[in-house]
């Protein structure tokens, strides 16, 4: 039995800012995520959910150490209660952390698909690599061609191969479903749903919300590059009386199956972030203080929350 | 074998391309001979210094198809550089085919020494750059780069000259073998010794251009998503440029190379004057001085079919070796 409770991946107050330069050359720091929060356990999958441009691709490489060298992390990054430094990264990427990518640009156009999906590490774990294209469907001739010659779905299942052939601990997979048909869709979650059951553990970064509740244990809600919600995933299937942030619930209200019904205003732009919560300035319920200070984070009903209001 | 089979169609239809491309050169080399105030028959007589026998006089109006309209002109000539026959040099006394070809292997040691020096050495500096973008041993490379691109080439070549010739005596100040030794009795070192100087004068010349654009090539995949999921998956720098630096900036660097054969032979006319080099370049500077048409004429062609030869091995290359060419021709 998998001990529930031991925390693999603890990432507190993360925030992550970029050097730029604007149009006079003027040097300035654009914060893109803000004061996350993310626990993720042995055998649980952690969807985290939210719009375009709300920091989720970024996550993924805050947490691999792999973020361009303009990029500024604060925050603390705890791996079975080790800080999670670059050193440590640096191990871990090799061995015990892995990248499900988003598509097949992240392959080499190059190189043939066996020895990519092979890696670097010698001696070459060619065997295993062919078991587990044959569980995956992928014909034994795939390992001849090139990333151009696959079709959407092949790809796919090559790169969730690379995880299952690295034997990573955490597996943090970076849109998978996008363009895949819906069977598809629901066969590659199946796979990571099947590698958390092994006692991995899975962040799957989606923004196939409605899908991803069916297989996740617990659901993050992004909103301008943090974390507003923590909830377990019967809450978002339950509605929007079981959650607790009110983008939350505007999110769910927002599905086309729950009534289709969007909100007023967009997410701010990560260059001019507001001062409080950064959902206050399209909440309907924001008072002045939700505009001035940050909400800290609460623990109700089994959930993690930033909202004074919550309940 | 399909490798084959395609490579006979790439080299098919580059063959037919470099013959009409030919054709189009020579139509218009002519007609400007033909506009230009240089009578060949008069700069024929002119350069022999005495008196011509009137059969000999006849036999060069008969080639050059004197009171003929330009167009029946052109044919004969044509006709007859079809056969073989490219004329007399006015300069040298000697058929211009047999100048050709003899200059042609002179020029050809420059030339390939300057081509793989450049290329190795570019190549090498290049991914050197792209590995330490933007810190000091990139700058300082890239600024060495700009300099040497900037710098006309025959310019560099009288500095190194002056410095390794004739302030250090290192190396001849010219010619492709020692003077007042028989043309039998030189050895291969004495001509290495004398191209060593033009062949790094020439190199200098389109190697800034190679290590900048490996440079950028090589920056461009580092930057790409296939690098990035190299390095989340603990791939180290190096292991990188190994796997996947060389193989993706190998092709556009071949390509490149095989594409700067113009550059090259552009470049070895001066770097040729300059060191006295008997070679096609400064052949046709001199043919061009003295007014000399049928080796103007002839170098010009022959510098087309080199060219084109370079351009086409490029395209042959590329269609061979990138598996993605390959598969979009299917």
């Amino acid at each position: 039995m998998i001990q529930k409770n031991e925390t693999l991946l603890e990432i507190h107050d993360l925030s992550v800012s970029f050097r730029m330069y604007d149009a006079t050359l003027e040097q300035k720091e654009l914060q893109v995520i803000s004061n996350l929060h993310l626990r993720v356990r042995p055998g649980e999958v952690v969807a985290v959910a939210g719009s375009s441009g709300s920091g989720k691709s970024l996550l993924a490489s805050a947490i691999l150490g792999i973020l361009p060298s303009n990029a500024s992390v604060s925050g603390h990054l705890h791996y079975k209660g080790r800080e999670l430094n670059s050193q440590l990264q640096k191990e871990l990427r090799a061995s015990k952390i892995a990248l499900v990518p988003q598509s097949v640009n992240f392959l080499d156009p190059l190189m043939r698909i066996g020895p990519q999906a092979d890696g670097h590490k010698k001696p070459y774990p060619t065997e295993k690599r062919r078991e587990i294209f044959a569980s995956l469907g992928l014909d034994e001739r795939v390992e001849k061609l090139y990333p151009f010659q696959l079709s959407g779905g092949m790809a796919r299942r090559v790169l969730v191969s690379t995880a299952l052939i690295s034997e990573a601990e955490l597996i943090v997979a970076d849109e998978p479903t996008p363009g895949m048909s819906l069977s598809q869709a629901l066969h590659a979650l199946k796979m990571f749903r099947a590698l958390a059951d092994e006692g991995k553990a899975v962040i799957l970064i989606t923004h196939d919300i409605d899908l991803a509740f069916g297989f996740a244990d617990r659901v993050a809600v992004f909103y301008a590059g943090t974390t507003v919600e923590t909830a377990p995933a019967e809450d978002f299937c339950t509605g929007p009386e079981a959650l607790r942030h009110p983008y939350s619930k505007a999110l769910w209200r927002a599905l086309p199956q729950n009534g289709f019904e969007p909100i007023e205003g967009f997410q701010p732009y990560a260059g001019s972030l507001p001062q409080g919560c950064l959902f206050a300035p399209r909440c309907p319920m924001a008072t002045d203080k939700c505009r001035c200070e940050k909400p800290p984070v609460q623990d109700i009903r089994g959930g993690e929350v930033r909202c004074f209001y919550a309940t | 074998m399909p490798i084959l089979k395609r490579s006979c169609r790439i080299i098919g239809k580059n063959l037919i391309k470099i013959v009409s491309l030919l054709l189009a050169v020579s139509i218009i080399a002519f007609a400007l001979v033909c506009a230009s105030p240089v009578d060949p028959v008069q700069q024929y007589i002119l350069g022999l210094g005495t008196a011509v026998s009137p059969e000999r006089r006849a036999a060069i109006e008969e080639y050059w198809g004197v009171g003929q309209p330009p167009v029946q002109r052109y044919l004969n000539w044509l006709s007859k550089l079809l056969q073989g026959d490219m004329g007399e040099s006015s300069l040298y006394r000697r058929p211009v085919a047999e100048i050709i070809g003899e200059r042609f292997v002179n020029s050809l040691a420059l030339m390939l020494c300057a081509w793989v020096l450049a290329g190795v050495l570019g190549f090498v500096l290049g991914c050197v750059m792209g590995m330490y973008q933007d810190r000091w041993p990139d700058k300082i490379l890239k600024k060495i780069c700009y300099i040497l691109s900037s710098v006309p080439t025959f310019w560099l070549g009288l500095l190194f000259l002056m410095i390794f010739s004739v302030y250090l005596g290192l190396f001849p100040i010219g010619f492709s073998s020692p003077i007042g030794v028989r043309a039998e009795d030189v050895t291969i070192w004495q001509k290495l010794h004398h191209l060593i100087l033009p062949a790094f004068t020439l190199s200098l010349m389109s190697f800034a251009n190679i290590a900048l654009h490996t440079r950028q090539k090589l920056i461009d995949v580092l930057e790409s998503d296939y690098v990035l999921f190299a390095r989340a998956r603990g791939e180290t720098e190096l292991e990188i440029l190994r796997r996947h630096g060389l193989r993706n900036i190998l092709l556009p660097a071949v390509t490149l190379q095989f594409a700067s054969f113009a550059e090259l032979f552009g470049g070895s006319v001066l770097a040729e004057n300059v060191f006295s080099y008997p070679g096609l370049g400064s052949a046709v500077s001199a043919a061009g001085l003295n007014s000399d048409v049928p080796l103007l004429l002839g170098v010009t062609l022959f510098s087309t079919l080199f060219v084109c030869v370079g351009n086409m091995i490029a395209n042959v290359l590329y269609g061979v070796v990138d598996p993605q060419t390959r598969g979009a021709e299917r």
